[in-house]
């Protein structure tokens, strides 16, 4: 039995540990509303450009002229996982979930006989993936000096994969992010983004009218492609976002709980050894009084 | 007959009205649309976008940083990296 001071100092420390996790539950919850504003605003972009992207697909044919972006190296050999946490822990599952999701791609894809290589985004899946594939870590983009990651680093962060692929460093990207559904569920999802694969939404509306280009088709796809990259990058890195503060909420939460209860537990340790103490002492000085 | 305008950036839904003619600095060159205009996909230029709200009104501006204008038989739909002011 552990003694009464040892008691109390457990008991504070819990209560201090609860007062953080509360804290950071309010400030995820906070943080998840302005989230969820900012990858709503970004959807009409997102639609519009796969709209426009879905249309053009449809015109025109790949062939082996057109942009290695859409047609592919012509190679299935090196594999890129780019995959996207977060900076900061004390958000539950949901960076091992992603990380998990990415890894289990990774040994598939070398168990056919592929090279498999990572861009990393965020600074908590860099530990872990290291672990495993300590040699195949390409590049680790920073976004801890950023407070909210928008679309100046999905801009950078395609400028760098274009620029990796344009050099011949691999054949396919594949994105792993977590879709947030909602505060209390949020998948971990693989999209492939290089090259790109036509938008299934073919051509909404399509009237059948020759749409002219200008200047030409190919030239508007290769102007087209690189942004439609971006707003795939920035709306993974918002869902990215909004489950982020979903899953700290949830974490926190629970946490919270947690504490409340072992506290409870803790003080009917406390009152029980204590009433113990008392009793003890009782006997004793009673037992001393008639012995004399 | 008034022409569907939107103005779109990743950062969120500009403008969505119906006005008489836009002016888009086209890659190639601007060029005005007015309702019914034949579908055309077009890179722009960093410019600004004219937007004559009725006939003969003084245009109003909107500068526009890089992107695409597309006109369907729905309207015209600008998708711009950036907008300033």
């Amino acid at each position: 039995m552990a003694s009464l001071k040892e008691l109390k100092g457990r008991i504070n420390s819990v209560k201090s540990t609860q007062k953080i996790t509360k804290a950071k539950q309010m400030v995820a919850a906070a943080k998840l509303r302005r989230a969820q504003a900012a990858a709503e605003a970004a959807r009409p972009y997102g639609v519009k450009m796969a709209e426009v992207m879905g249309s053009l697909a449809s015109k025109i044919s790949v062939s082996d002229s057109s942009p290695k972006l859409i047609a592919g190296t012509g190679k299935d050999q090196i594999h890129l996982l780019v995959v996207a946490n977060s900076d900061k822990g004390l958000c539950g599952a949901f960076n091992s979930n992603i990380v998990r999701a990415a890894k289990a791609r990774a040994e598939e894809l070398k168990a056919d006989g592929k090279t498999v290589l990572f861009y990393l985004i965020g600074r908590k899946g860099r530990a872990p993936i290291m672990r495993d594939w300590p040699k195949s870590i390409l590049h680790h983009f920073d976004t801890t000096d950023v407070r909210d990651p928008g679309y100046a680093e999905a801009e950078r962060i395609v400028a760098e994969l274009v620029a990796l692929y344009e050099q011949g460093k691999f054949d396919k990207a594949h994105l792993f992010f977590s879709k947030f559904k909602n505060a209390l569920t949020q998948e971990p999802t693989e999209q492939q983004i290089i090259p790109v694969p036509a938008p299934k939404v073919a051509a909404v509306g399509g009237s059948g009218a020759a749409v002219e280009y200008e200047p030409d088709e190919d030239e508007v796809l290769v102007e087209l492609l690189p942004r439609y990259l971006k707003t795939q990058i920035f709306g993974a890195l918002l869902e990215n976002m909004a489950s982020e503060q979903g899953a700290s909420m949830t974490a926190m939460d629970n946490a919270t709980r947690n504490a409340g209860d072992l506290i409870n537990k803790l003080t009917i340790q406390y009152n029980r050894s204590r009433q113990a103490a008392i009793t003890t002492e009782l006997i004793e000085i009673i037992a001393g009084a008639e012995a004399l | 007959m008034a022409l569907h305008f939107e103005l779109v950036t990743p950062a969120k839904l500009v403008r969505s009205e119906e006005v008489h003619m836009v002016v888009v600095p086209g890659g190639e060159g601007d060029f005005g649309v007015l309702q019914g205009h034949a579908p055309v996909m077009s890179t722009i230029r960093d410019g600004a976008l004219m937007v004559y709200k009725t006939e003969g009104a003084v245009p109003e501006e909107i500068q526009v940083r890089g992107g695409f204008a597309e006109v369907s038989d729905k309207g015209l739909t600008v998708l711009a990296e950036s907008v300033i002011g």
